[in-house]
């Protein structure tokens, strides 16, 4: 017997942290059907000691529980083994159940026609009378469910005391504490929803509703009692639902014109005796409730006012100060990440990986492979991969340093204090992440565009985020700051990354205007309290993120620098080309350089590099190294970048181009899937060619007349 | 309407503590208001604005939201309290 536990939450309540103690490693990414919302399946290795405990007591009971629990797991093998064969299906992090977000909707969806075994509702223990809001819809669904107060250390360490029983008498579902970052309470949780699976034991009736709301309420229960069984939905929830204005599910109980009329009659009666809009009411009766229960369960400890989080805040979100703190912080996770830090490190990985690739070399050559085997394999596929795999520490210490910020609720300030000028170019604070992110790689920064809650917001967004300079360009950089601009690298990058940013607000205001009509979704955000970051959060996080990243080395990269390597070593005619200019990439490149004549690059070599750059942007280097016969990191190198560009302003076009231009294969396949549209894709990567043309050409023409040419 | 002549939260000054009288705006932000908590006789303490006076943080519920200005004036309130109970 298997069984499926859905864990549901808001964001914000541990529900991730406590998913990573549930399922270890043993987790699936993937994505809802049908639509971009991240799903994210686990199969549950905690395992049910056996001890049934009795209704969970406050603070020292539970804990000495856990304390000895390991201890007795020998002595208690009440359950069969099979038991144990548990799907654990991580819902979206959410607020509530209303139809007016992908998340809620397959969240509700989930629970209504999947009917996992249990749903274990994870609540924050610090935050109770928000995230007890969720709970009581999500009784409202009718499936066996168990609440977790995640945090209780938090609580205990307040001074609070929370009457579980008192809580659970209330409530009418099973109420475990735990404190996920620490590991308590798990096993009593993960023993609660066993019991709750097998006996299948379902939520005790609740009442919440009471005068005009209830009689509404009942009215229209058994109005639609037929309908909503005829449609398998619980009565008792699609009353509520439709109480609520719930035009899904009024779509979903194929109500008759008569029986609409007749609901809006009596919720219109109701209205006008509560003086309070239904939906209105709805909240209201929800929150009264739970403000009653609170005042029944929970006893505040001392210190209930100010709290180290708001005076953090106070710092932070100051006035004056938060702005210059913020740009510190900024700074700081740039001058970590391509710092000398940062560049010591991605300098002795790239150095490990070519010495590994010179040994591969070197082990092929002396097994006599057959050279053209040897040519495709290390100067196609490992050179290729290598040069994206060296990307690698990079990627990590900026994802660490961001999953942290993320983490510790600084992110959603940032996004506070980033809204009023996102908002300018049609955004909302929100777009704040993955723009940051897209000065790492644009692929993550794309798939973090999904924390936006519309596909408006979310394509919109996604369509700005490849003007942040992205981390592969940055040995671009490095390479013509040393050849034409004596070094002065802080200074040439620090340019070329505003004037990325700064065409990302140009391309904003223009989307904003012509493509992207009104405004972002409502900015409706709540601000954490700030938490240290857990180390095993952090880990995961990273270790997904670079995970996905070498796994997207491997295949969209791996072929594209197959079909980069082929193009390059053959002519037409599938002989074996003399040199680059004279392959098949060769000719193509010969083709489109007259294009780049008015930008001042239109040469073969520069428009090679323009091409194998689609590709990855790492190759625009070793591709110009290539056709110069040089060593990249060699001083005839400088000499060959010279020769390819005759001037300063030549060059400066050529960045400017390559700044701006479509970003990678890899990127482009994860906008395609982001954006759930290929035209989009499409458009996005043309508009952006074009405008980077349009600029390059502008700056050289200008400069020309300026005499700077 | 009379949204305009009646306090917003959006009249608010940082410290200030009051009650909601009415929840405003459509669909979405009508539901996602009231969902977040901002129901008609909570009371609310705003905590600051951003550097550039939008969004607000307002405390409510025993947490911390933040909502923009355009938003914010949706929400009618009872009547404004000064700084002495600032806490909801």
């Amino acid at each position: 017997m298997s069984y499926t536990f859905a864990l549901a939450g808001n964001q914000n309540s541990g529900k991730t942290t406590l998913f990573n103690q549930l399922t270890g490693s043993n987790q699936h990414v993937g994505n809802w059907p049908g639509v971009t919302v991240e799903q994210k399946t686990g199969t549950m290795i905690h395992h049910h000691h056996g001890k049934q405990t009795h209704l969970g007591l406050p603070s020292l009971g539970w804990w000495s529980r856990y304390r000895h629990g390991h201890d007795q797991a020998d002595e208690a093998q009440e359950l069969p083994k099979q038991y144990t064969d548990v799907k654990i299906v991580d819902l979206p992090g959410i607020y509530s159940l209303s139809p007016y977000s992908m998340e809620e909707i397959v969240s509700r969806n989930f629970i209504v026609k999947d009917k996992p075994d249990v749903v274990i509702n994870c609540v924050d223990a610090t935050n109770l009378e928000r995230n007890l809001y969720l709970t009581l819809q999500l009784l409202e669904l009718g499936r066996p469910t168990v609440v977790a107060l995640n945090m209780m250390d938090e609580v205990r360490s307040r001074g609070d005391t929370i009457d579980l029983a008192m809580m659970e008498k209330t409530l009418g579902v099973p109420v475990v504490a735990i404190s996920a970052r620490k590991g308590e309470g798990l096993d009593e949780l993960v023993g609660r929803a066993m019991e709750l699976a097998e006996k299948k034991i379902m939520p005790a009736r609740l009442d919440i509703c009471d005068g005009a709301a209830h009689k509404a309420l009942h009215a229209i229960r058994h109005l639609i009692e037929p309908q909503a069984v005829a449609a398998d939905v619980r009565p008792r929830y699609a009353a509520t639902k439709l109480f609520e204005g719930d035009e899904p599910m009024m779509e979903e109980l194929k109500l008759s014109p008569e029986t609409r009329h007749i609901v809006n009659e009596i919720l219109v009666a109701m209205e006008k005796e509560l003086g309070m809009e239904r939906a209105a009411v709805m909240a209201d009766t929800r929150y009264r409730f739970i403000e009653k229960l609170l005042a029944d369960c929970v006893v505040p400890g001392a210190d209930v006012q100010g709290s180290v989080s708001d005076r953090i805040d106070t710092v932070l979100t100051h006035r004056v100060l938060a702005i210059p703190f913020f740009l510190l912080m900024m700074l700081l996770v740039f001058y970590i990440t391509f710092g000398p830090f940062g560049s010591w490190l991605a300098d002795g990985f790239a150095a490990l990986v070519s010495d590994g690739i010179s040994m591969i070399a070197q082990a092929l050559a002396n097994w006599g492979v057959a050279e053209w085997v040897q040519n495709l394999l290390v100067n196609g596929v490992l050179t290729g991969v290598g040069s994206v795999i060296s990307f690698l520490p990079t990627i990590v210490i900026l994802f660490l340093l961001l999953s942290i910020l993320e983490d510790s609720g600084y992110m959603a300030r940032a996004a506070f204090l980033m809204d009023k000028p996102l908002r300018k170019i049609g955004l909302n604070g929100r777009a704040f992440i993955p723009m940051m992110m897209g000065f790492g790689c644009t692929v993550p920064a794309v798939m973090s565009a999904r924390s936006m809650n519309t596909q408006r917001d979310r394509r919109f967004t996604i369509m700005l985020t490849p003007f942040m300079s992205c981390g592969a360009k940055v040995p671009i950089y490095a390479l013509f700051t040393r050849a034409f601009f004596g070094g002065n690298q802080v200074l040439v990058m620090s340019v070329f990354y505003l004037v990325g940013i700064l065409m990302a607000v140009v391309a904003g205001l223009i989307l904003k205007r012509f493509m992207f009509h009104g405004d972002a979704s409502p900015f409706l955000m709540e601000l954490p309290k700030y938490r240290l970051p857990t180390v095993r959060n952090v880990a995961r996080e990273l270790w997904d993120k670079a995970s996905g990243f070498v796994k997207r080395a491997f295949t969209v990269i791996f072929l594209a620098t197959l079909v980069v390597w082929f193009l390059q070593t053959f002519t037409f005619s599938l002989q074996a080309a003399p040199n680059v200019e004279a392959s098949m990439l060769g000719s193509i490149a010969g083709l489109i350089a007259p294009i780049f004549v008015p930008a001042g690059f239109g040469n073969v070599a520069a428009s090679t590099a323009v091409l194998t750059g689609i590709m990855a942007k790492e190759s625009v280097v070793s591709t110009l190294a290539v056709i110069a016969g040089v060593d990249s990191q060699s001083a005839q190198m400088l000499t060959a970048i010279r020769g390819v560009f005759p001037s300063t302003l030549a060059a400066v076009s050529f960045l400017l181009f390559i700044l701006l231009y479509m970003p990678c294969v890899a990127a482009f396949a994860a906008m395609k899937r982001e954006m759930e549209s290929g035209r989009f894709a499409f458009f996005t990567v043309l508009s952006q060619t074009g405008l980077a043309w349009l600029v390059a050409t502008v700056v050289y023409q200008v400069g020309r007349l300026l005499g700077l040419g | 309407m009379t949204e305009e002549k009646q306090m917003s939260l959006a009249d608010m000054k940082p410290g200030e503590s009051a009650v909601v009288a009415d929840v405003g705006g459509t669909d979405a932000l009508h539901r996602r208001l009231l969902d977040m908590g901002i129901t008609p006789g909570v009371k609310v303490v705003l905590l600051r604005t951003a550097p550039m006076g939008d969004p607000l943080e307002i405390h409510i519920r025993g947490y911390a939201l933040t909502l923009r200005v355009d938003d914010a004036r949706k929400i009618t309130l009872r009547s404004i309290d000064g700084k002495g109970e600032a806490h909801a």
